[in-house]
C-alpha cells in the first residue's frame, strides 16, 4: 500500500470538501453567514429546533445509553440484557435474528443458516415473555430493530407487557417499522411498497390511540448512510421517506398533530465531525419545516425532530481493529454535539463480529467517559454560532432540500424507490467513495496509509451460535406447537386473513393471534399469500 | 482494467454475482459488480434471498464463467457448502466459486478446503478482487476452449 508521504502530510492532504463533497475554504468568518442565522437557529427546545429539541438538553437529562444487542435464544438474549443493564446501561435495544426479521419460524428451512446468528430468534408471544423475564416493562423503554414483522412482533410484545401486568398505556419504547428505508439500504423487506406502507400505518395509528409513550416508527437515515450513501443523501431520503409516512397516515384519516409528535428518527454519527453536527442540526430544522409548511402542523411536539445516534460501523476496519476504538469516539462526539437523544457506540471489534461482552463495556464506557468527563455536555449546542459550522449547517440543508424536490417531482419515495432509482443513487455513491480508497483521495489510517507490515490477516472469532440455543429455539416452538390450543390458534389466523383482506387496522387481529399463541412464520405466511413478496429491480 | 474484462475467445467475462441465505447487506456486492462491469465483465446480479438452486441454474442459464457470492450474516459455511454441493449436482464444476463477507483466515481456510476458488474478506482492496474474478473467468474460458479444441481434434 501507499508509503507515508511526510511533506505532503504536513502541507495537509485531506480534500477541501466534506466527506459529501460540500466545498470547505480555508477559513470561515461572519461573510459566510447567510443573513437571519437568529431565526434560523431559534432557542433550544423552541421552533424551529435547530439547536435541539429541548431546553436545557443533557444538563438536565443525559442521552439515552442503548447499547443493540440481542442473540441466540430469548433465553441467551435476556442474560445479556441483565448485564448490560447491570453495567448502567438505562434501556434496551433488541437485535433480531433474520428469520424473525423475514417473518420465518426457526423451523423454516429458509431459516436454516440463520437461528440465532445475528439476533435472537422469536417464533411465538411466549417468546417474547421468556425475553423479559425479570425486566420490568413498566420501567424499561425497550427498541425493537424490526421493520417487515413490526407489527407482529409489537403484538408480541404487547402481550409480554400484559403478562406482567403492563398496561399498554404505560409501555414505552420505539419499534423501528420503517419500512421504506428496507427498500433503500437495509433489505428485511418482504412486502411490496404499498402494503409495506399500509403495514407502518396501521401500527403507527393504534399506537396514536393505545400507546401514548411508544414511538411507532423510527425513520432512519442510518441505514441508508451505511449501505454507501453521503450525509445529503441520508437527509434527503430519511426526510422524504417521512413526508411518505405522513401523507399515507394522513389520508387515512389521522390528523397529523394526532401521530406525528411520536415519530422518532434515527441518524448515523460517522467520522466528519463538523458535517455530522451540522447535518443533524439541519434535519431539525427540515423537519421544522415540513411538518409546519406541508403538514400544517399546530402542536409544538408535531414539529420537533427526536432523534437516536447510531455510531457508524461502516468507518470501522478489520485492519488494525483497535483503531476502531478511537474512530467510535468522534463518533460519539458527533452524536452528543449533534444532541441526540439516544446513542449505540459500535464495539471496535464489530467490523469483525458480532462484539464480544468486553467491547460493548467499552462502547458503553466510552458513552460514560464523554458524558461524565469530556465536559461537551455543559451547554446546550456548543458548537452554535461557529461559523463553518452554521455554513455547513445551511448548505446540507440546501442540498438536501433539493434532493427532496427531486423526488417530490418523480412522483414521491414510494414510486421512486418502486423504480429502483435512489437505490441506484446509493450504490452509486458507495461505488465511489470505494474508488477514492483505491486511489488514495480517501484515507484511511491502517489501510490506505500508515499500513504495518505486521498487520495479519484478521482472523475474528466469529461468533457462532451455540447450535444447542439453535436447538433450543426449534424445540421450544415444536413444544409450544404441541400444547397450544390449535382450535383457537385457527381462528384468530382465520380472524387475521378477512382483515388482511379488508382496509381494517391489523393490530387487533394480530393481538388477537399473539394470545392465542400464533407463530411468526403462520402469520406471515398469511401476508405473504395476500400482498406477495418484493424483489428489487437491476441495480445497473 | 478495461482490456482484462475480455476473456480469450473475444467475449467478455461473465460473472454472475448473487446473495444466497437471508443476509441483505448488498453494498459490497454491488460495489464490485460496478468494478468489474467498469473493467469489462458481463456482470448478472440476481439480488438478494437467492436459493443455491437457483443460483446455480442461473449459472448454467448465463454460461457464466464465475459464481460470486455475498454473505455478511456469518452463514458462509453452511450457505458455501450447499451452493458447491448444487453446483457439483449439476455438473458444473469447471465454473469456480468465490466468496465474500464478514469471513475470517480460519473460515477462508475452510472454504478453500471446500473447493472455493477465492475468499474475499473485509477489508480486500477492490482491485485485487477484480484482478483475481477476472482471472478466474479466463481460466474457466481457456478450460472450455481446450475442451473444445480436444473434443474436436
Amino acid at each position: 500500500m501507499t508509503a507515508p508521504r511526510p511533506d505532503r502530510e504536513q502541507a495537509g492532504v485531506l480534500p477541501a470538501r466534506t466527506d459529501s463533497g460540500v466545498p470547505v475554504h480555508l477559513v470561515y468568518g461572519q461573510d459566510d453567514l447567510a443573513p437571519g442565522l437568529t431565526e434560523r437557529l431559534g432557542p433550544p427546545g423552541g421552533a424551529p429546533y435547530t439547536r435541539g429539541p429541548y431546553p436545557t438538553m443533557y444538563r438536565e437529562k443525559l442521552w439515552t445509553m442503548r447499547q443493540y444487542a440481542g442473540f441466540g435464544s430469548a433465553e441467551d438474549a435476556n442474560a445479556r440484557y441483565r448485564y448490560l443493564l447491570s453495567q448502567g446501561q438505562t434501556a434496551l435495544s433488541v437485535a433480531f435474528d433474520l428469520p424473525t426479521q423475514l417473518g420465518y419460524d426457526s423451523t423454516d428451512p429458509m431459516a436454516e443458516a440463520e437461528v440465532g446468528r445475528v439476533g435472537v430468534a422469536i417464533d411465538t408471544a411466549e417468546d417474547m415473555v421468556r425475553l423479559f423475564d425479570g425486566l420490568p416493562l413498566g420501567e424499561l423503554s425497550v427498541n425493537h430493530t424490526i421493520n417487515a414483522t413490526a407489527p407482529v412482533i409489537l403484538a408480541f410484545f404487547l402481550v409480554a407487557a400484559e403478562r406482567q401486568g403492563v398496561p399498554f398505556d404505560r409501555v414505552a419504547g420505539t419499534t423501528q417499522n420503517d419500512l421504506l428505508k428496507e427498500f433503500l439500504a437495509r433489505k428485511t423487506y418482504i412486502y411490496p411498497p404499498a402494503a409495506s406502507l399500509r403495514l407502518v400505518g396501521d401500527v403507527v395509528a393504534f399506537a396514536a390511540e393505545h400507546l401514548p409513550r411508544f414511538n411507532p416508527v423510527s425513520i432512519t437515515g442510518y441505514h441508508v448512510r451505511e449501505a454507501g450513501s453521503d450525509a445529503v443523501q441520508e437527509l434527503g431520503l430519511a426526510l422524504a421517506s417521512a413526508i411518505a409516512y405522513a401523507e399515507e397516515i394522513t389520508r387515512r384519516g389521522l390528523p397529523f398533530d394526532r401521530f406525528a409528535g411520536r415519530l422518532s428518527f434515527h441518524f448515523s454519527a460517522t467520522l466528519d465531525l463538523f458535517e455530522e453536527v451540522a447535518k443533524v442540526r439541519a434535519a431539525r430544522r427540515m423537519w421544522h419545516r415540513i411538518a409546519t409548511e406541508r403538514f400544517g402542523a399546530t402542536r409544538p411536539e408535531s414539529a420537533r425532530m427526536r432523534f437516536f445516534s447510531g455510531c457508524s460501523g461502516t468507518v470501522l476496519t478489520a485492519q488494525q481493529p483497535l483503531n476502531n476504538v478511537v474512530r467510535s469516539t468522534i463518533s460519539c462526539l458527533a452524536a452528543v454535539l449533534g444532541g441526540a437523544q439516544s446513542v449505540h457506540v459500535m464495539g471496535w471489534d464489530e467490523a469483525l463480529e458480532i462484539p464480544s461482552e468486553e467491547s460493548v463495556r467499552l462502547a458503553l464506557r466510552t458513552q460514560q467517559i464523554v458524558a461524565h468527563e469530556s465536559g461537551v455536555t455543559r451547554t446546550v449546542d456548543p458548537l452554535a454560532g461557529s461559523y463553518y459550522v452554521e455554513s455547513l449547517t445551511d448548505e446540507l440543508e440546501q442540498r438536501a432540500f433539493a434532493l427532496i424536490e427531486r423526488i417530490d417531482a418523480g412522483g414521491g419515495m414510494v414510486a421512486m424507490l418502486a423504480e429502483g432509482i435512489p437505490q441506484r443513487w446509493v450504490a452509486k455513491t458507495a461505488y465511489q467513495t470505494e474508488r477514492e480508497l483505491v486511489d488514495g483521495t480517501r484515507v484511511k489510517v491502517g489501510v490506505n496509509r500508515y499500513t504495518d507490515d505486521a498487520d495479519t490477516d484478521a482472523d475474528p472469532r466469529l461468533f457462532e451460535p451455540d447450535p444447542s440455543a439453535q436447538e433450543r429455539a426449534r424445540d421450544r416452538l415444536r413444544e409450544h406447537l404441541r400444547n397450544r390450543d390449535g382450535a383457537a390458534a385457527a381462528a384468530a389466523l382465520a380472524g387475521l386473513a378477512a382483515v388482511l383482506r379488508s382496509d381494517a387496522n391489523v393490530m387487533p387481529a394480530l393481538l388477537d393471534c399473539a394470545r392465542a399463541g400464533a407463530t411468526i412464520g403462520e402469520i406471515n405466511a398469511l401476508m405473504r399469500a395476500e400482498f406477495g413478496e418484493y424483489r428489487e429491480p437491476a441495480p445497473w | 482494467m478495461s482490456a482484462a474484462g475480455a476473456a480469450p475467445g473475444g467475449r467478455p467475462a461473465r460473472v454472475l454475482l448473487a446473495k444466497p441465505g437471508l443476509d441483505g447487506h448488498d453494498r459490497g456486492i454491488k460495489v464490485i459488480g460496478m468494478a468489474l462491469r467498469d473493467a469489462g465483465a458481463e456482470v448478472i446480479y440476481l439480488g438478494l434471498r437467492r436459493s443455491v438452486t437457483e443460483i446455480v441454474a442461473a449459472a448454467r442459464d448465463e454460461d457464466a464463467d464465475v459464481i460470486g457470492i455475498s454473505v455478511l450474516s456469518g452463514a458462509h459455511l453452511a450457505l458455501t457448502r450447499a451452493l458447491l454441493a448444487e453446483r457439483d449436482a449439476a455438473g458444473l464444476t469447471d465454473i469456480p466459486v468465490t466468496v465474500g463477507g464478514t469471513i475470517g483466515a480460519t473460515d477462508a481456510a475452510t472454504l478453500r478446503e471446500l473447493g472455493v476458488a477465492a475468499v474475499h474478506g473485509v477489508g480486500t482492496p477492490l482491485p485485487e478482487v477484480v484482478a483475481t474474478v477476472l482471472g478466474l473467468a479466463a481460466a474457466t474460458r481457456e478450460l472450455a476452449a481446450a475442451t473444445r479444441a480436444a473434443v474436436a481434434g
